[in-house]
């Protein structure tokens, strides 16, 4: 393999019903900090059924080049006809760098295509840097439960592949009004063993704020208690214009829902405010929060290894301090 | 139908603890597990063989110690299980070990592969999707559900704000969710035959038809450049306020950082 012959800085644009997900934008801007180092530019590959429309979308948030591979097998995602398709844009661009979202379809999608491409793959990364002597691409990730953090590199293959933990990357700043430089890629998509049948598509989430966009997180976890106890929680969060997000704990409990989950196996995430209540602090809890801004504990048992990273932490009982501060915010609020 | 289940045996991180003045981990007395996501694979094709009759085999890649996972398996109800160990395959990334164990699985009989999705020692969830891709048939992360239809499996496949209800023609490999059930525990009668009457069958380098290219460390296009502790942010303030003083003090916090 010659590694000169890779060039470019290449970013899986993942779109769900032809809408591109946040995370998309958050890789653009990384890409292109990453391809600012590399002396080269970043393309975004968008794959769907109907999808051309969207490359604009992808120029504006900094995308140099969009590939677009626009056809009715890649209306839903299923591993198989997605990873044609990005090994074929693989095969043909040659890319130096190749990230996805560490989502369902990015962790599903990133592990096969390495495997057919035949180079490595960083899962779930949350910094991503080029070192200044060799230009490898220096991949960071949380190990062992998010107990130590490592840093990969992939010295002796291309393209050098990551996935990247959603929320964690900065969007670049919009450009108004630009248009993708565009290269459409048709390809054929045969069938074979390898092709399943969606038979139901289910959506489980109903208006509802996704918990990676809220300014402020009222989070509980086992020491709630109970699903009654939430309502404490709720109608704080209503106060201070905040969510309800929970420990995975809670949810195990069934006293909140999967997509609120803060932590190593739910979502990362880092409001200007976050009140922990209940919560003990286990390490895969602290690595979906601790990037908070600010953070409130409160929490009965003095030793709970949350005041360690929480700003302010109470120790006392939340059934007693919440509802007076509920009272006191609309107050405040009126 | 045969089912093969792969499983690994990985430290309990819940119980890791770091040393709070150099910040590493501390091992000792971490117990040993049957990682989460694996188990409850190997539950799910214990009540596939209760509902539709199947041969469940088990196996791991890992250091000989690594019996005790397979013995724990056969205990709650696996049929037979193979431990690949050698020095050789030490090292291994995500794809070194994806092909190893799915040179391995290519000596036995499947119809239905089913792995968890991510160990919670690496978390990566690579290896699942890694040895179908070598094996060259389908697979579906993230099952919520797997139930056996003739010559299909239909899964309920997780993601972010759905679900896909997904048809898939045997061979296949499905990566499990650890909440998709509660694994049962092992039986006295299953613990004796385990260690009694079954065996752990072992496969090495030599059992294998791969290239010493693609296996262990010089298999590995990953590696670990660095390892470290996660930095600390230094401790914040911590109170102890009767209820009303307690929300007195957060609204003061609140308003000194300009939230409120």
């Amino acid at each position: 393999m010659n590694l000169q012959d890779y060039k470019g800085v290449f970013v899986f644009a993942q779109q769900v019903d032809c809408k591109i997900s946040g995370v998309s934008f958050e890789l653009i801007g990384k890409a292109k900090e990453l391809a600012a180092e590399l002396g080269t530019n970043v393309t975004a590959v968008i794959l769907g059924d109907g999808v051309t429309a969207l490359a604009d979308s992808l120029a504006v948030y900094g995308a140099d080049k969009v590939v677009v591979v626009d056809h009715p097998s890649l209306k839903e995602y299923t591993t198989e006809p997605y990873t044609h398709a990005m090994y074929s844009v693989i095969e043909s661009y040659k890319p130096e760098v190749v990230l996805y979202g560490a989502t369902a379809i990015g962790r599903d999608l990133a592990p096969r295509v390495s495997a057919r491409v035949k180079t490595g793959l960083t899962a779930d990364c949350t910094k991503l840097e080029v070192d200044a002597e060799t230009k490898n691409l220096r991949m960071t990730r949380p190990a062992f439960g998010g107990n130590i953090m490592a840093t990969i590199v992939c010295p002796d293959h291309r393209p050098q592949m990551a996935t990247v933990r959603p929320g964690v990357m900065q969007r670049a700043n919009k450009i108004a009004g630009a248009k993708a430089d565009l290269d459409v890629v048709e390809l054929t998509f045969e069938k074979n063993n390898k092709y399943v049948e969606v038979m139901e598509v289910v959506k489980t989430v109903v208006d509802k704020m996704d918990i990676m966009d809220a300014k402020i997180l009222v989070s509980g976890g086992r020491g709630v208690g109970n699903k009654e106890n939430f309502k404490l929680l709720e109608d704080f969060a209503k106060v201070i214009g905040g969510e309800v997000s929970s420990s995975r704990a809670s949810v195990d409990a069934g006293w909140t829902e999967k997509d609120q989950q803060v932590g190593q196996t739910g979502k990362t995430v880092r409001p200007n405010l976050y009140f922990a209540i209940g919560i003990s602090g286990a390490i895969q809890h602290l690595a979906g929060m601790e990037e908070s801004d600010v953070i409130i504990a409160i929490n009965k048992d003095e030793t709970a290894p949350i005041f360690d990273v929480a700003d302010y932490g109470l120790v006392g009982d939340f059934k007693a301090i919440l509802p007076i501060l509920t009272e006191q915010m609309k107050e405040i609020m009126a | 139908m045969k089912i093969v289940v792969c499983i690994k045996q990985v430290p309990d991180t819940n119980e890791v603890k770091l040393d709070p003045v150099t910040g590493t981990l501390i091992r000792d007395g971490v117990p040993s597990i049957i990682n989460p996501d694996d188990k409850a694979g190997l539950e799910a094709a214990l009540e596939l063989k209760e509902a539709n009759g199947a041969e469940v085999t088990v196996i791991t890649m890992g250091p000989p110690q690594a019996d005790a996972v397979l013995r724990e398996a056969m205990a709650m109800g696996a049929d037979n299980a193979y431990l690949v160990t050698d020095r050789a395959f030490g090292g291994a990334d995500t794809l070194a070990t994806s092909t190893t164990l799915a040179a391995a699985i290519k000596t036995l009989e499947y119809d239905l592969i089913i792995t968890g999705r991510q160990a919670i020692d690496g978390d990566t969830a690579q290896v699942g999707p890694q040895i179908a891709e070598h094996l060259d048939i389908p697979n579906i992360s993230y099952a919520e559900d797997i139930k056996v239809e003739g010559k299909d499996v239909i899964v309920k496949r997780q993601y972010e704000d759905r679900y896909h209800v997904v048809k898939v023609q045997m061979p296949c490999l499905i990566t499990a969710l650890g909440e998709m059930n509660k694994p049962r525990y092992m039986t006295p009668g299953g613990v004796f035959d385990a260690y009694r009457t079954k065996e752990v069958k072992v496969i090495t380098r030599a059992d294998l038809s791969v290239t010493d290219e693609v296996i262990g460390l010089k298999g590995s296009p990953t590696k670990v450049a660095q390892s470290f502790p996660k930095s600390v942010k230094p401790a914040g303030t911590k109170v102890i306020l009767d209820p009303k003083d307690s929300a007195e003090y957060i609204i003061e916090k609140l308003q000194e950082k300009f939230i409120i």
